[in-house]
């Protein structure tokens, strides 16, 4: 899957990043709580999540994430967007709430990294 | 390389909007010396995870990191108020933190777990009004987990 396809499948819309569309994705996370996107070092390249301030960005450089879905329509401040293009990670806008975001993707193929013990 | 770098970071107060820019700074730094992704990523988080400890519960402090071929350790000191049970502390999902941090995304109590899980070794010292210094070396090998 690629960052396109996840565009695509949720229905959603660029904030930054267009031109890491190609790039593959292979797992995801989903959370408001940072320390628990923290958790989970394996490569994860997708994180999604309803919030929306500049720790989410620097969440997501730290575990090496290529690509924020924000739920809800949410749309970041500019402050967060630039922080983002500094770091040359996708920002991308769904309408769909976080459950069914996941869902979607889930549906599609697209699974989590770490498993559940 | 040389035998050792040795980095120092000063951590602003109350700024949570610049939090991670240390931890994000020597991320970059371990990268272009070539250092593996995963012991890199683990650097971060657990940087990164003590950086917003110090700015969220201990109003700043300094960092240290110092670099050397085969392990990377991190230093953390502040003078905030100091870990009352530092084994509460350090076990999953216990936090002190205020609802304003939390619906921040931090403030899960997931902190200082992290910090022990991608550590080779972490040590908390603590004194109640007097602050609080984390060691935390990380091995430069791979794991197999
Ligand atoms: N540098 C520090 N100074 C004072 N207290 C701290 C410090 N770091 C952690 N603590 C205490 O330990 C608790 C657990 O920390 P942590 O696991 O990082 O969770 P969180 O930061 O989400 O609360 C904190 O809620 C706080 O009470
Ligand atoms: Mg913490």
């Amino acid at each position: 899957m690629t960052i396109n396809d996840i565009k695509d499948i949720l229905k959603a819309t660029y904030i930054i990043g267009e031109e890491h569309g190609e790039k593959e994705v292979h797992t995801a996370c989903g959370s408001d709580m940072m320390s628990d996107v923290l958790a989970f070092y394996k490569d994860q390249s997708v994180l999604l999540t309803g919030l929306c301030n500049p720790q989410v960005i620097r969440t997501a450089e730290m575990m090496d994430i290529i690509c924020i879905v924000f739920v809800r329509g949410k749309v970041p401040d500019e402050m967060t967007v630039e922080l983002a293009r500094e770091k040359g990670i996708a920002l991308i806008s769904t309408g769909h709430r976080m459950f069914s975001a996941c869902g979607r993707l889930y549906e599609e193929g697209l699974r989590g990294g770490a498993s559940y013990r | 390389m040389n035998d050792q770098i040795v980095l120092h970071y000063e951590i602003p107060s109350d700024d949570f909007t610049r939090a991670g820019e240390a931890s994000s700074n020597v991320k970059k730094k371990l990268k272009k010396m070539g250092f593996d992704p995963e012991i890199v990523r683990r650097v971060a988080i657990t940087m990164y995870e003590g950086e917003i400890n110090m700015i969220i519960h201990a109003n700043g402090g300094y960092i240290d990191v110092i670099i050397t071929l085969d392990k990377i350790e991190i230093i953390f000191n502040d003078s905030g108020p100091g870990i009352e049970n530092i084994e509460l502390a350090m076990s999953a999902g216990f936090s002190t933190a205020p609802d304003n941090i939390r619906s921040l995304g931090f403030g899960a109590g997931m902190g200082l777990p992290n910090m022990k899980n991608y550590s080779d070794e972490i040590n908390v010292e603590s004194k109640i009004g007097k602050g609080t210094k984390v060691y935390a070396k990380i091995l430069v090998t791979k794991r197999i987990d």
